[in-house]
């Protein structure tokens, strides 16, 4: 079925019409006619939003959110596309488990399912997982990354980014060192030590992206640094960057919105990993976005189920959700729309390497598109959100800017705000 | 409506006066025959204690109990929290029962004041993990002012793992609120990083405080730190950080020496030190029992029970 | 905590100032007894202790009620030893913690329970307030006593009986018996704690909340 978008303004620019038809745009330009029509004057095309960072927590969890739930608030999030993390139950390190995924996402329909590959079995963190055979799957992974845990064994961390060359893979490192982090709660600072949760101290983050950075140099490969979180970490990826190092990096909306004062009442649905930093770290990972030394915005969706929630801080799991308040809460950082483009949809699909996702909106591109209405409002609540699991951090805030269409391949998967 | 002691930020310095004026009144019934009140009789005061404390139990058990209170006291070894109940449940129970106060100790820092989003009773933060220790602070304060006779400007020296200890972390807050002068001393692997936004001094030479200091408080080490590599071994800290009679003559002539308990006699405090005639020792543990009263009564006298908050009563 | 959530509501001093803001119109309060009519008010009931415990003053104690109470019962003390020449035993019951009404009207700051050395047990108690009302407060005294010792006799002496009682109580020694309705508010005032001694009658507003409230 063809689609004409009505008065559309592509990434800000003036109004048109766009139509959409056999799975790619046809034709931009004025009194388009289809099959049928979007009234989208006043709304923004972005190419559909590509997440390098989603758990889906299935298989094994499945009472916190499934591939469908997860897919569905990345559709009404306005994603085309998402990387599903490999800490699942079981892990993703075999092409079955990927493979499950995959398909998973496909008999869903909501957007794109890549699965991510454990770097090391059962991310134990001692032997290489079977990348060769993840990639060469049908899920054609080319994101592996131990997410949760960090690869913090050095010559082990090594020979994953030497491997995965090979297929044009990317390791994504989850930056903590863990002898600096043991029983941590919090980011370390005034905040914890008021609190007295254990310090989540910053260097264990610098640590191990400056160590990764120089490994990457050294033997060439291309590095991915998950949800950068400090100022130290933005400052030794950008010095990485300017020594010609193919290091690329993502930074997640809490990271981009909230601090670790959050935490001053105790309610775990701030906990999260890395933790929330201060001020001037969120300053500076704001400033890294806007310059471009972090390439992505990713949302580290973590779906949680209650009971890991709805406890004391230190027993509550780490995670929040991310994928239906991602784009509001970036649209509101003041940055151009092709920039938000590039860092929500084109950068993450060229690290993931998805051909289909994060082209320009141009004729004979795939039309896998988000359509934003930057001018409404709406108050967050968890029951609402698609997902299974509740724990979002901005409970009855007031985001402004919603996903009014997604549409995957030319068809709409999300149409006024719902799911088609 | 505020209506718990979860911190002791949560204290004004006038509230802060008044638990330990109200405490030096009740102390006096501690020397009658009777040493009971009827002030909350029909009321229902739970002690949660997820962590082993005998001494902090049996203090608001007997400040409950002085006031006519039914106690009852849940213990994590042998009832349902020690088999894997949430806090969560524990407090849906505690709520159905009609807990006018619930007095919980936990391991978890904020574990109180996860509790009190789920109860209507007053929570008292009995001991929070490496938090706070209100209650605690509140009876050094007494100790400290019944000892000396003032509390501003006095100068208190607090010794040992200031990061790990509850009970720094409150005296700090509460010494701030009634204007005495804190000085953390510690080696620097026990002292919190984010430490200087705390209304308080820091060093790290022990010897150079104590001849500025009216009152000493020495922090207990807990053995499984020094597995942690916080400091080398038992000895050394022993001899930069312990106090010892030679240490304790350097002190000014009224100085007084105190230790929340339970000690590590020849560790953090010799046992000449602990036993003399400038130790707070056993006075603490009896102006606890005041001064936990002081706080029941403040907290729960003037308010409604449980049940009448819960029928909406005005 | 918020000890001030439970204070009593707004325009009260906190702690409960014992000196009694008498801000309000004081024009529209009456004095019932004047400086020198409680002067002469207080030695006939110092004259009727001695009468009513036969001169006994080895036996007798007076234990005042705080705040006021307290004062009332030192000056009784005082006046009984010039009468005989020898001095009496004077003391200080605060029964805060015996109060059934805590709940009703809030927590309060303890007074001072200041008790002969050699205790009470078979004296003679001479429970002192100011103002006698509801009988509350002097039911909260008789349960304190009952905690503190035994006396043989426990009398009651009152400088004010405004009625209105709420349990079987009555006073030994009363100054003035003072009509009133529940609408009115008495207010001893007396030198220790205020400019002067005298007993306004007045409107329920005048002279701001009355600490004692409706049901001392």
């Amino acid at each position: 079925m063809s689609w004409v978008l009505q008065g559309v303004s592509i990434l800000g620019g003036p109004p048109t019409d766009v139509l959409v038809d056999g799975g790619v745009i046809a034709e931009i330009g004025a009194g388009l006619r289809g099959e049928q029509t979007l009234d989208a004057a006043g709304l923004v095309a972005l190419p559909g939003l590509v997440d390098l960072h989603t758990h889906l927590r299935e298989p094994g969890r499945e009472d916190a959110e499934t591939v469908e739930t997860g897919t569905a608030a990345a559709a009404l999030g306005g994603f085309t596309a998402v990387h599903a993390m490999a800490n699942t139950d079981p892990v993703a390190d075999t092409a079955g488990v990927v493979e499950q995924v995959f398909h998973l996402g496909r008999a869903a329909g909501h957007c794109d399912v890549a699965p991510v590959g454990a770097v090391t079995v059962g991310l134990r963190g001692t032997a290489l997982a079977e990348l060769g055979a993840m990639a060469t799957s049908a899920a054609r992974v080319r994101v592996f990354s131990d997410d949760g845990v960090c690869v913090s064994d050095a010559g082990l961390m090594r020979r994953a980014l030497e491997y995965v060359k090979a297929f044009d893979g990317v390791v994504a490192q989850h930056a903590e060192e863990p002898s600096l982090t043991v029983g941590a709660q919090l980011h370390e600072g005034v905040v914890s030590a008021q609190l007295g949760l254990a310090g989540w101290p910053a260097v264990a983050e610098e640590a191990i992206i400056a160590r990764d950075c120089l490994l990457a140099g050294h033997v060439g490969s291309r590095l991915h640094i998950c949800h950068v979180s400090t100022a130290g970490s933005v400052e030794l990826i950008r010095f990485a960057k300017a020594r010609g190092i193919d290091v690329t990096a993502e930074v997640t909306p809490h990271h981009l919105l909230l601090t670790d004062a959050s935490a001053t009442g105790y309610d775990p649905v701030f906990k999260v990993n890395p933790p929330l930093r201060t001020r001037a770290d969120v300053d500076a990972v704001r400033a890294g976005l806007a310059d471009g030394t972090i390439d992505a915005v990713a949302t580290d969706h973590a779906p949680h189920a209650t009971e890991d929630k709805e406890t004391e801080w230190a027993a509550a799991r780490p995670g929040m959700l991310g994928l239906q308040t991602a784009l509001p809460i970036v649209a509101g950082l003041g940055l151009a729309w092709s920039v938000i483009a590039e860092r929500m949809s084109s950068a993450p699909a060229r690290i993931g390497r998805l051909p289909g996702h994060g082209r320009p909106i141009a004729v004979g591109e795939p039309a896998n598109l988000c359509l934003f209405d930057p001018a409404a409002t709406w108050t967050v609540d968890g029951h609402a959100l698609a997902s299974r699991a509740h724990n979002t951090p901005y409970e009855g805030m007031t985001m402004t800017g919603a996903v009014v269409a997604t549409f995957l391949r030319g068809e709409p998967t999300v149409l006024d705000g719902k799911l088609t | 409506m505020n209506r718990h002691l979860l911190s002791a930020a949560d204290l004004t310095r006038d509230d802060a006066l008044l638990v330990l004026d109200t405490a030096a009144e009740l102390a006096a019934v501690s020397d009658r025959s009777v040493k009971k009140l009827p002030t909350l009789r029909g009321r229902t005061v739970v002690n949660l204690f997820y962590e082993d404390s005998t001494r902090t139990r049996i203090s608001f058990e007997v400040a409950a109990k002085r006031l006519s209170a039914d106690v009852i006291t849940f213990s994590a070894k042998g009832s349902s929290v020690s088999k894997g109940e949430s806090l969560k449940d524990t407090a849906l129970t505690l709520q159905a029962i009609g807990a006018d106060a619930v007095v919980c100790r936990h391991h978890a820092s904020g574990a109180p004041h996860t509790l009190s989003r789920w109860v209507e009773g007053s929570v008292v933060n009995a001991g929070d993990g490496t938090h706070e220790h209100p209650t605690q602070a509140l009876l050094d304060a007494y100790t400290m002012r019944a000892r000396t006779g003032r509390l501003e400007g006095l100068r208190v020296a607090i010794v040992g793992d200031v990061l790990h200890s509850r009970v720094a972390r409150s005296n700090v807050l509460l010494l701030a609120t009634l204007g005495a002068e804190v000085t953390l001393v510690s080696p620097p692997t026990l002292l919190p990083l984010g430490v200087d936004a705390w209304p308080a001094e820091t060093s790290y030479d022990l010897d150079a405080v104590l001849p500025k200091t009216d009152v000493v408080m020495m922090l207990r080490v807990q053995r499984e730190r020094m597995g942690a590599a916080y400091f080398p071994s038992e000895r050394e800290y022993a001899r930069r950080y312990g106090l010892d009679a030679a240490r304790m003559a350097a002190l000014p002539d009224e100085a007084i020496v105190m230790h929340p308990g339970p000690m590590n006699r020849g560790m953090e405090i010799a046992a000449e030190v602990a036993d003399s005639v400038r130790s707070t020792i056993v006075d603490q543990v009896a102006n606890g029992v005041s001064v936990r009263m002081a706080v029941l009564y403040l907290l729960l006298a003037g308010g409604q029970t449980a049940d009448q908050g819960r029928g909406g009563a005005a | 905590m918020s000890l001030s959530a439970s204070r009593p509501q707004p325009a009260a001093p906190w702690p409960p100032s014992s000196r009694r803001p008498v801000t309000g119109d004081r024009a529209a309060a009456r004095a019932v007894l004047g400086d020198a009519e409680v002067g002469r008010v207080l030695a006939r009931i110092a004259h009727e202790i001695l009468e009513r415990t036969s001169g006994d003053l080895d036996r007798l104690v007076l234990l005042g009620i705080p705040t006021r109470g307290v004062s009332l019962a030192r000056r009784l003390g005082a006046l009984c030893e010039r009468f005989e020449g020898r001095p009496v035993r004077v003391g200080s019951l605060d029964v805060t913690m015996y109060r059934d009404d805590l709940a009703l009207r809030g927590v309060r700051a303890l007074a001072a329970t200041d008790l002969p050395v050699d205790g009470i047990d078979g004296d003679t108690v001479v429970l002192v307030d100011d103002v006698l009302f509801s009988g509350r407060t002097v039911r909260a005294a008789l349960e304190a006593l009952n905690d503190v010792g035994r006396p043989r006799e426990v009398q009651l002496a009152v400088l004010v009986d405004r009625g209105h009682r709420e349990l079987p109580i009555r006073a030994d020694y009363v100054g003035k018996n003072l009509p009133t309705s529940l609408s009115e508010t008495v207010h001893v005032l007396l030198t220790e704690h205020d400019d002067r001694d005298a007993v306004l009658l007045g409107p329920a507003a005048f002279g701001g909340p009355d600490p004692t409230g409706p049901a001392a």
